[in-house]
């Protein structure tokens, strides 16, 4: 059940960031591309989660969970220097501050919440930057799993403070050495050894990609996101609702938990991609990682690799419920360059104090744009997920100012 | 179920195969792995191949292990694509054993399941290997597949429900394609205990051809696997003595071993 607030627009049509179609799809996306070994675990797993959703038992303990755990509700803040530089109003929903600083510990709770209930005691996650490794790592703790994180060696690299982090919190650390040595890889690698351990592990997937009923669940253990600032917005806001919701996408969860809360309003939405890992923008059909959805591929059908200055958009697709949005012209998903997300996260932090994690700052980096380019009216309101804090990505800032 | 009128070239060939006695041989390769790739399908024939299976690399092979994956990305690194394999698999005189190509299904949907399958049907391939398309995804290829005259064969896990290996089994072309373990592609030490119960819980719902795979890396695994099913599946063995840089002959000594084997355990009453 949803958050019914008094001034709901009715329910959006199935497709539409409800309950997903026959089959998990959306629209011509999703589906269930799992090898057979795995096909019975995720239906175990959308068993699980049907049930649980439904059950207030549950919602009650995740709820509980996200306040005295993680920190939520999480702000809106009113970024009052950049707007008026702007000439924009710009609201930014903090999930930075919450516990372990991004969004991901809104999903991993959930799931974790989700394993125990399922009698499972490990958790298996994949990450990238390590924001979702260490969410994982910290909610095992929490609630006495283990947990085993893939990660590609060179991610592991670049992010030597998330793998210690995550070691600390007592999980296990994988090396992944195959490939790209990145998200992709690490969530290839995840998916090979959930296929051998399926009877005592849930697969904790991190964003709102993979096997239905991934992309629904994650999305709906991310929808809190949009719901809460739906409901900010309606206290805050004179309209009520921005004009426009603008988040970053690389698989695309902060923004598909964004979405769903302003899908059935008049709001605009808006993914931003890193320029080199845009799957929604120009990705084309293919399947990966057991979903049908946009993927960034060379003319032969390889999977490309993707680059960005931000390791939480290194993946070179989409959810496939942001293919569908696309299609409909629901959302639309825009590009920007290193360069300017970087610039985005220096001014972002001498207006507002506020330093954003690279993904976030792409975000940003489009409102900062589009308001400059006039594609922004003078005085609109805008709604910014401001996905996750900067700190992880200093040793990289310090290099590249 | 298929019988023997609607049966493609696939099925005909291993049920022939299968009901003189013999235990089938499916030893399989990753395409573009060397530059004279296509010796090893001869090699793979003469020693005794009842069917080739021919994997197209992808950059993102899920469901292989360390082996299978080393091969697909020096493949891809050599510059192979469906393309220029199926070239490759054009210029080819009849083997004589069908040719079955796997691959992932990012591939076929590339240009459309339809123009694949035909890609596949002009290059002389018979059957066809999707290891992420479930059967309950792949009305999309089946269909169109039957009338390019491609059989495609489903897999079937130890962890498959029976009501779902009924619908495995009467979706599945050519064979069924047993899942010996709960894991990857690559050799083990030992054939898992979940081969024999997977392949008994398939025999009672069809009588297609049940081919072992993943895993069966010996004479001994191929000879007890024989025991339960009517052959095997042999890819990362083969593939780990092609990356150590044996050629088709040696590969044809070592196949060899294999075929004995199974001839050997043929011979005792089943």
């Amino acid at each position: 059940m949803r958050n019914v607030l008094p001034w709901r627009e009715p329910a959006p049509a199935a497709g539409t960031m409800g309950e997903p179609l026959t089959r998990g799809r959306f629209g011509a996306y999703g589906g269930r591309y799992a090898p057979e070994s795995l096909v019975e675990a995720c239906r175990q797993v959308d068993e699980a989660f049907r049930e649980a959703w439904a059950d207030p038992g549950f919602r009650g303990a995740l709820a509980r969970l996200l306040a005295v755990h993680a920190g939520r509700p999480t702000p809106l803040t009113p970024a009052r220097r950049l707007s008026e530089a702007l000439g924009v109003e710009l609201y930014l929903k903090r999930e930075d501050l919450t516990h372990t600083g991004s969004h991901k510990i809104n999903n991993v709770l959930g799931q974790a919440l989700l394993a125990t209930r399922m009698g499972r005691r490990r958790l298996i996650a994949e990450t990238g930057a390590g924001q979702h490794g260490v969410a994982t790592a910290t909610a095992a703790a929490l609630l006495g799993l283990e947990a085993t994180v893939f990660m590609g060696e060179r991610d592991i690299e670049r992010q030597a403070l998330n793998v210690f982090r995550m070691r600390m919190l007592g999980a296990e650390v994988v090396p992944v050495t195959t490939g790209s040595r990145t998200l992709k890889d690490a969530t290839s690698e995840a998916m090979r050894h959930w296929v051998g351990a399926t009877g005592d592990s849930h697969y904790c997937i991190g964003s709102v990609v993979g096997p239905d009923p991934y992309p629904w669940l994650v999305r709906e253990f991310q929808r809190v996101i949009g719901d809460e600032a739906r409901a900010q917005c309606a206290a805050e806001l004179p309209a009520g609702v921005p004009d426009h919701v603008v988040a970053c996408v690389g698989g695309g969860s902060n923004a598909a938990g964004t979405f769903a809360g302003f899908a059935d309003t008049p709001a605009r939405l808006v993914g931003v991609e890193a320029e080199g890992g845009a799957g929604a923008a120009r990705g084309r059909l293919g399947v990966l990682h057991g979903s049908r959805s946009l993927f960034l591929q060379d003319d032969d059908g390889q999977i490309v690799e993707a680059h960005s200055v931000a390791a939480g958009l290194d993946y070179p697709g989409v959810g496939p419920e942001h293919a569908h949005l696309r299609d409909l012209g629901r959302a639309r998903y825009v590009t920007v360059t290193d360069d300017e997300a970087i610039a985005a996260a220096v001014r972002l932090a001498r207006t507002e104090g506020i330093l954003p994690a690279l993904e976030s700052a792409h975000a940003l980096a489009w409102v900062i744009r589009a308001a400059g380019d006039g594609e922004l009216a003078a005085g609109s309101t805008v709604l910014m997920t401001l996905s996750g804090r900067g700190d992880k990505d200093v040793s990289t800032l310090k290099e590249l100012l | 179920m298929t019988n023997a009128l609607t049966a493609g070239a696939v099925e005909r060939h291993l049920r022939a195969r299968r009901d003189t006695g013999r235990g089938l041989l499916m030893p399989y390769v990753t395409a573009g792995i060397t530059p004279g790739w296509t010796d090893y399908l001869r090699a793979f024939a003469a020693a005794g191949a009842d069917a080739i299976e021919v994997g197209l690399p992808f950059s993102d092979p899920t469901l292989d292990g360390v082996t299978i994956q080393q091969a697909s990305q020096a493949a891809l690194d050599r510059g192979a694509s469906t393309r220029r394999i199926l070239t490759d698999l054009s210029g080819l005189p009849d083997l004589g054993v069908p040719l079955v190509v796997s691959t992932y299904y990012n591939l076929v949907l590339h240009d459309g399941p339809r123009a694949f399958c035909e890609a596949l049907g002009r290059a002389g391939v018979a059957g066809l290997i999707v290891p992420d398309l479930p059967v309950h995804e792949a009305d999309e290829l089946t269909d169109v597949a039957a009338e390019a005259g491609i059989e495609p064969a489903l897999l079937a896990s130890p962890s498959t429900p029976q009501e779902r290996l009924a619908e495995i089994a009467r979706h599945s072309r050519g064979f069924v394609y047993a899942v010996s373990v709960m894991g990857t592609t690559g050799e083990r030490a030992a054939l898992a205990a979940s081969a024999a119960e997977l392949t008994e819980r398939i025999r009672r719902v069809t009588d297609l051809p049940v081919l072992l795979g993943f895993g069966i890396s010996t004479p001994d695994q191929a000879r007890e696997a024989r025991r339960h099913a009517d052959g095997v599946v042999v890819g990362a063995a083969v593939m780990r003595r092609v990356l150590d840089g044996a050629g088709p002959d040696e590969l044809r000594s070592f196949l060899m071993t294999l075929r004995q084997a199974l001839d050997q355990e043929c011979d005792r009453p089943r």
